[in-house]
């Protein structure tokens, strides 16, 4: 119980500072190329619904999900795998208690409750770099884009988004766990389990997300 | 006397290589059996089939009659209940406190009340001179009070028998020195069987009362007895290079 929490304040709170800071960033990026192509047609003010349906159905996830997968995953696996060297796993099964149940598990479970909400947060910073480039620099002003935001972006990109953050959680703690757990006995292992996590948790996230576009747009949400 | 391991036909493999061919021997109660051999004799995965951790690829292993990998996983796990390893570094968790680390099994499995384990736990620590560091995580104290503190955790449950694989690895000799002779109180003051995986020769002499030799070369168990005994009546070369450092060859009737 202890060590959930303490996992759960490692992939939380700790991790604000960055999803701040590339949620931001990210909204930024997608105002600046949406404003560029929209100003040819006067339709500037679209810049908002660009960047809230962006943020909330694709890259909210997307980027928590990489930042994830670079913090934690990576986390897991060496956590694990320098337990694995260091036989701390196998003193756990021979007091007959199994690693999955003690370690992945709370893993898994901190990931699953914090990822929806460090995806909204994103959501939050995305849109709030959207208005830094639409009232900076397009003039429109912060109400305007405020309620063509809310207009434009429904409940249901919310729901896919943060539906797929949690998928797209278990992926993460599946490949860092996984990885770390098969760890081999030596200090060159763990540095190879945790790349491996790396790469295997960023690659699982992107096929996840192209075949949860395919089905949102075969069941049409 | 009674045989408290029983090991019979094992066979170990690592994947495809054959370690050790159909071994066979028994351990008494309240006897000290070192395990002994050279590097690569299968030493460790004998160990890792004995406490549960991997299968031996053929064979059944019987703690008072019960067989170890035929039993069903519950009752495996039972059977892991009765005995205790200390780990050759040390093996504990290292997010947790020395106290934490003695505490786990306690609360894994007993339904002792806090205060209780609390008490057993101090007890524990003592008992391997290591009063006062409830609160230090591992990563705070010494490589022989890491040992020594694993040594804590795996007595816990007041186990019958207690593994050790390598105890002397990567300890000075008083170190060394201070483990055998905790090891022999122990034994003394629980009653409990002993297993020790070890190429220390020092402690082998010291504390074994029985042993068996696994041989790389000819993949079987070359020898078997009290190591002394062995070292004094074995015409075996090979058994009298390992346990006088190559000193001496029997065979050539040189002195040792």
């Amino acid at each position: 119980m202890r060590d959930l929490l303490e996992i759960v304040q490692q992939v939380g709170p700790q991790a604000l500072g960055i999803v701040t800071l590339i949620g931001l960033l990210v909204g930024l990026i997608l105002a600046y190329i949406g404003a560029i192509q929209l100003e040819q047609f006067g339709a500037q003010l679209y810049v908002a619904n660009l960047v809230g349906i962006a943020m909330a159905r694709e890259m909210g996830g997307i980027m928590v999900g990489v930042i994830l997968a670079g913090r934690t995953g990576a986390a897991f696996a060496a956590q694990l795998g320098s337990m694995q060297v260091n036989e701390e796993i196998d003193a756990l099964r021979t007091l007959g208690v199994a690693p999955v149940d003690s370690l992945v598990i709370p893993r898994m479970l901190a990931l699953i409750v914090m990822i929806p909400l460090l995806c909204v947060y994103a959501l939050v910073a995305g849109v709030l770099g959207g208005v830094l480039v639409s009232v900076g620099t397009l003039g429109i002003s912060l109400r305007l884009y405020y309620e063509q935001t809310i207009l434009s972006v429904g409940i249901n990109d919310v729901w896919v988004g943060v539906a797929k953050s949690i998928l797209f959680g278990i992926l993460i703690a599946l490949c860092g766990c996984y990885h770390g757990i098969r760890c081999g006995r030596s200090a060159s292992a763990v540095g190879e389990a945790t790349t491996k996590a790396v790469v295997s948790g960023i690659v699982c996230i992107v096929v996840a997300d192209a075949i949860c576009a395919i089905l949102c747009d075969l069941v049409g949400i | 006397m009674s045989a408290v391991i029983s090991v019979e036909n094992v066979t170990m493999m690592y994947g495809e290589r054959v370690i050790q061919r159909d071994i066979t021997f028994s351990i008494e109660k309240g006897s000290i059996c070192v395990i002994m051999g050279g590097s690569g004799c299968g030493k460790s995965t004998l160990l890792r089939h004995l406490i549960g951790l991997q299968p031996p690829s053929s064979g059944s292993i019987r703690y008072n009659g019960k067989d170890l990998w035929g039993a069903s996983e519950k009752e495996r796990a039972q059977i892991m209940r009765t005995f205790g390893v200390l780990y050759q570094k040390g093996a504990l968790w290292s997010s947790r406190t020395l106290a934490e680390n003695v505490a786990f099994p306690l609360q894994e499995y007993t339904e002792l009340g806090a205060h209780h384990i609390a008490d057993i736990v101090s007890a524990k620590l003592a008992l391997v001179g290591l009063a006062g560091f409830e609160g230090y995580y591992p990563s705070e104290i010494s490589g022989g009070m890491q040992k020594r503190a694993a040594l804590a955790r795996a007595m816990a449950l007041d186990p019958e028998i207690l593994f050790f694989d390598e105890p002397s690895a990567g300890l000075d000799p008083v170190s060394s020195r201070r483990l055998d002779d905790l090891i022999l109180e122990l034994r003394d003051s629980l009653g409990a069987t002993i297993v020790i995986v070890t190429h220390e020769l020092a402690s082998i002499f010291a504390i074994g009362t029985d042993g068996i030799y696994l041989d790389a070369e000819t993949k079987t168990l070359r020898a078997r007895g009290n190591p002394r005994e062995l070292m004094e009546t074995c015409k075996d070369p090979v058994i009298q290079q390992f346990l006088r450092r190559g000193d001496s060859d029997v065979s050539n009737g040189r002195p040792a």
